[in-house]
């Protein structure tokens, strides 16, 4: 027992010893912004999206940084929890006296953090948390937002899926937030499209639990002619693997929202499903000199491809140092306002955080899925502008609490 | 017709995964009484140790099936090296400190194993020569389903003979019956309990490799799997390898159907399913009754006296700190030490319960969170002040925890707990589910202090105030006959009752008491964070208040408070080591505070504030 409490006292005392050391290692001179995700969890996301915000601080750095500054990010890790999340705000602000805070994947996190921006008047840049209510029902001026919104990537999909002729369709989404979101998205623009359509049947898996074979049996009962799916990660497997033995998707047409980014499709391998239209991003095929200058940094420093979350990572990162720029300053309405219509080119093209709704029009790719030498990859794809695919300026002010 | 036979046979075939699973797990408790909250971790593992050898191995069926007795094996390995090294160490430490262990050891297991196996997720190879599917009336069924659906009643029939045939199964059923009684007759336990953890883990990596054709391996399937196995094991009647199989086709076949006629029912139906069965059979479907443990001398707990003198002048010490904070400390030190003080509440109050009353909970967040959620609900639609929300939401707790532990308290030891776990994540479900009134799991926004209180040292005081004076409250009850009542009702059930004491009656009070201020906890909670979300009502949130009541220690009234500051504390410095800036890709904080657990388990087996009770008993004595 002795044994045991000496080993305990030893680690204490490190722990202690971090307590201490990392406020008195700082330096002054630098612009201190504060980085909030969720790495101890999820990290086949949350990793590619360090290494894109670490890949644009180096070049941000390397040329000078901004404001006769160098940039330094404190990035910490909140486990999921959006209490967790909200007390390390407290502690960047109150103690590292950063400027402002951007990051975090999950909607609740993130939205606990929009409401903490809110209350504290802090610049708050929502990375990669894809929940409407961020920007809308709950936007506030101190919240801006990169990765295109549930919304929108339904929204893209749905105009394309409106170009097929199938008339009865079927969903399946994770039953949180997200799901339900997506799905009603889908809905609400196929039918301003095509009034034609109806919707036959739906499950909502726990996520992660999904019952696949059931679920399947439950759908092809309703004999829908079209799947809208929007389950991900290992519940996207079993679905793929249960639904092509159980022959659900043979003639039907099946729409995946997120399956074409490589987080999701690489997993698969070779059972990728073919001929599924989903939103992605293809990053073996773009050919545009921003892409390329992008992909062969990425790759020359991680010796690894990027993923989505790079993509976001990276431009996350780049919008700040722009906004910096733009302001001139660190105050913080002054950034809000040099945020507020800031355009800078990103690898996808131009994005640019629109005033009305502080939402980035920071698009996906759209397209096909197939097999490529045994991986599955997208084609017939083709970039999808954010800033087409967010409803009108009349809607938004309904949508997001005005003054 | 087709269609109705394949939902009923998928619903056989997932019974069949969730058998694999919960037979190991009622295994290991029958014999060992260990809660084995690693047992998912094994299953994950498994999946991952098959998955490996078979994409390496040259395809065939062969291969195949060897690589999923091989990833058995090697979990059953993995389970007897941690009974060695850790349980063995335990046994004589109360049933509840083996739970922390293994919980200990599911943190530590879920952080190697995304070093070792990579943050990827993998798919399952298909099962060679059962890769396709059968045609039922037009209906098709992968051909693997029908193989799991022969494979598990053969495990079944396995185990029963392996139980009922075998000398070794006569021990272990002896040794389920009466351990006292099996050592004194020269039986060792020691090999008798490694060769159950053995057989048991071995269940749980098989069960894990098994289902890799019909989905793959992933680093969130112990935390996925667990909750589940608990629920099959627990509505058949812990113990009971038949009581799991029939609880698994029950499960099975419930959620099966059950998505034909409520698509939404998937987040639920498992724990109603719990809930209901409960109810009727307090022991499980083919559980029974636990036999009156006899507890050895050392165990049976010395009443609880008032603090001496001098362990008040060190109370008094620390709250004068505590007052005095604001004056030297950064205004972050304050957010932190307020989070200390609320989540101190909210362990005391499961104490309460758990300690004096004998009544152990796995879904305590039900009223912490619920407690923040009747806050946030009365700001955010009757614009209620902050001092008449913080002032309800114990109210509101209070008559939820009387509900709920009108149902609890008719049932005892793990049966009681897994209920209150039922009913947590049904009242975790409602609030998740119905967003309309709730938001959902994007919650409740905007929830901050009242103007007055808004500065952060006027709300740290505003904390302090709450947080000690519930704790206050809480310890003053224990020394009132209400306190006395439930300290007897806990230590024996007949010697109350034939004094006249109502013992039900009693522990339903001392439940909602619990329940109250929990409620007060959480109410005071979601104005320091300014939203609230379902996560505060999660399990994983009702793990950390009970921890942090074990990390703490059970036997003293200052287990909790110890408990949760050092839990708040470890979690808080552990995230701030920043891991990425040494190369390292993964934030192993799991691993970790997985490795502290276990060393403070080793060196504190009475938990913290235990230990040095009895260390410095003779320091603090009191006067006799």
């Amino acid at each position: 027992m002795e044994r045991y409490g000496l080993i305990l006292g030893v680690v204490f005392a490190c722990l202690i010893g971090f307590f201490v050391f990392p406020a008195a290692g700082q330096v002054g001179g630098t612009i201190r912004i504060g980085e909030i995700n969720t790495y101890s969890k999820l990290t086949n996301f949350t990793i590619p999206y360090r290494n894109g915000w670490q890949l644009a601080l180096e070049e941000i750095n390397s040329s000078g940084g901004v404001l006769g500054k160098k940039i330094e990010v404190i990035s910490r890790d909140d486990a999921g929890k959006p209490g967790n999340a909200v007390k390390i705000a407290e502690e960047l602000v109150r103690r590292d006296k950063v400027v402002l805070l951007m990051g975090s994947y999950f909607s609740h996190v993130g939205l606990a953090l929009t409401d903490f921006a809110k209350r504290n008047k802090l610049f708050y840049l929502a990375a990669e948390p894809l929940s409407d209510a961020v920007v809308w029902a709950k936007g506030n001026r101190y919240t801006f937002r990169l990765r295109p919104s549930t919304y929108m990537q339904a929204a893209m999909l749905a105009v394309e899926a409106a170009k097929n002729p199938a008339k009865r369709w079927a969903t399946i989404a994770p039953n949180y937030a997200y799901g339900k979101d997506a799905v009603k998205s889908f809905e609400k623009v196929l039918k301003t499209k095509r009034p034609d359509v109806q919707f036959v049947a739906e499950q909502w898996p726990a996520l992660f639990k999904i019952n696949a074979g059931s679920e399947i049996e439950a759908l092809s009962r309703a004999k829908p002619e079209a799947v809208y799916n929007v389950t991900f990660g290992s519940d996207l497997a079993k679905f793929v693997r249960e639904g092509k033995l159980r022959g659900f998707f043979k003639g039907r047409f099946i729409v995946s929202l997120l399956s074409g980014e490589p987080e999701y499709l690489d997993p698969l391998k070779d059972e990728a499903p073919e001929g599924w239209l989903v939103t992605g991003y293809p990053w073996y095929d773009i050919k545009t000199p921003a892409h390329t200058r992008f992909l062969k940094a990425y790759q020359a420093k991680y010796h690894d491809y990027p993923r989505t979350g790079s993509v976001v990572g990276y431009n996350t990162m780049w919008a700040v140092a722009h906004m910096l720029k733009k302001a001139g300053c660190t105050d913080t309405e002054k950034m809000v306002d040099a945020m507020e219509g800031l355009t800078f080119d990103s690898p996808f093209g131009p994005i640019t955080f629109r005033k009305i709704d502080h939402q980035s029009t920071m698009g996906a790719f759209v397209g096909y899925t197939a097999l490529r030498n045994g991986k599955g990859v997208m084609v017939n794809w083709k970039y999808m502008d954010g800033k087409d695919f967010l409803p009108s300026d009349e809607e938004v002010r309904k949508l997001r609490p005005q003054g | 017709m087709g269609a109705f036979i394949v939902q009923f046979l998928t619903g056989l075939s997932d019974a069949a995964s969730l058998f694999f699973v919960a037979a190991g797990l009622s295994l290991i408790f029958g014999v060992s009484r260990v809660v084995n909250m690693a047992h998912g971790s094994f299953y994950m593992v498994g999946a991952y140790v098959a998955y490996f050898v078979v994409s390496f191995l040259p395809k065939g069926i062969f291969t195949f099936w060897s690589g999923i007795i091989i990833a058995a094996l090697a979990v059953g390995v993995l389970g007897v090296i941690i009974e060695i090294l850790l349980m063995r160490r335990l046994y004589k430490a109360p049933e509840l400190f083996m739970l922390m262990a293994t919980f200990a050891v599911l943190l530590v297991i879920a952080d190697l194993s995304l070093w070792l196996f990579g943050a990827e997720d993998k798919i399952g190879p298909r099962a060679p020569g059962l890769d396709g599917s059968y045609n039922i009336m037009g209906a098709l069924i992968p051909q693997y389903d029908i193989a799991l659906i022969v494979v598990a009643p053969l495990i079944l029939i396995g185990l029963w003979l392996l139980l009922n045939k075998t000398r070794w199964g006569i021990l272990i059923r002896a040794a389920t019956e009466d351990r006292d009684m099996l050592a004194a007759l020269g039986v060792n336990q020691k090999w008798l309990f490694s060769s159950v953890f053995f057989l048991g883990s071995c269940l749980a990596g098989l069960g894990g490799a098994i289902q890799l054709p019909k989905g793959g391996a992933d680093l969130l399937m112990d935390l996925n799997v667990i909750a589940t196995a608990f629920v099959i094991v627990v509505v058949g009647g812990m113990g009971s390898i038949g009581g799991a199989f029939l609880a698994s086709v029950l499960i099975g076949e419930l959620s099966s159907f059950g998505v034909l006629v409520l698509p939404q029912s998937t987040l639920v139906m498992m724990f109603l399913v719990m809930a209901v069965v409960l109810i009727v059979r307090p022991y499980g479907l083919l559980g029974k009754p636990e036999a009156e443990e006899h507890l050895p001398p050392e165990l049976v707990e010395s009443p609880l006296r008032p603090a001496p003198l001098k362990f008040r002048l060190v109370g008094l010490g620390v709250l004068v700190v505590l007052i005095l904070l604001p004056f030297f400390a950064g205004s972050f030190q304050l957010v932190l030490f307020g989070e200390i003080a609320i989540f101190a509440l909210a362990c005391m109050s499961l104490f309460f319960m758990m300690g004096p009353g004998g009544m152990v909970s796995f879904g305590h967040a039900a009223f912490f969170g619920g407690g923040a959620y009747a806050a946030a609900l009365l700001v955010h639609y009757t614009n209620s002040p902050m001092e008449l929300a913080i002032a309800l939401a114990p109210l509101c707790m209070g008559l939820l925890a009387l509900i709920i532990g009108w149902f609890c308290v008719r049932l005892s030891g793990v049966y009681l707990a897994m209920l209150t776990l039922a009913f947590a994540q049904i009242c975790w479900s409602i609030v998740f589910q119905w967003s309309g009134f709730t938001g959902g799991d994007d919650g409740i926004l905007g929830i901050w202090p009242a103007k007055w209180a808004s500065n952060e040292v006027v709300f740290y005081y505003l904390t302090l105030l709450v947080s000690i004076g519930g704790i206050m409250i809480l310890r003053y009850l224990l020394f009132t006959p209400f306190g006395y009542t439930m300290r007897a009702c806990r230590d024996s059930h007949l010697r109350p009752d034939s004094i006249g004491i109502n013992v039900k009656r009693q522990q339903w009070f001392s439940f909602a008491v619990a329940g109250v201020f929990a409620g007060l906890a959480g109410g005071i909670y979601v104005f320091s964070k300014g939203s609230v979300f379902p996560t505060e009502m999660s399990i994983s949130r009702s793990f950390d208040i009970l921890l942090s009541v074990l990390l703490g220690g059970v036997h003293s009234m200052s287990g909790p408070l110890v408990g949760s500051t050092v839990f708040i504390w470890l979690e808080h410095q552990i995230s701030q080591i920043p891991f990425y800036k040494w190369g390292l890709q993964i934030q192993p904080w799991r691993l970790i505070l997985g490795g502290i657990y276990i060393l403070l388990v080793m060196a504190f087996p009475q938990g913290i504030a235990g230990y040095f009770g009895r260390r410095f008993e003779g320091t603090f004595s009191v006067n006799k």
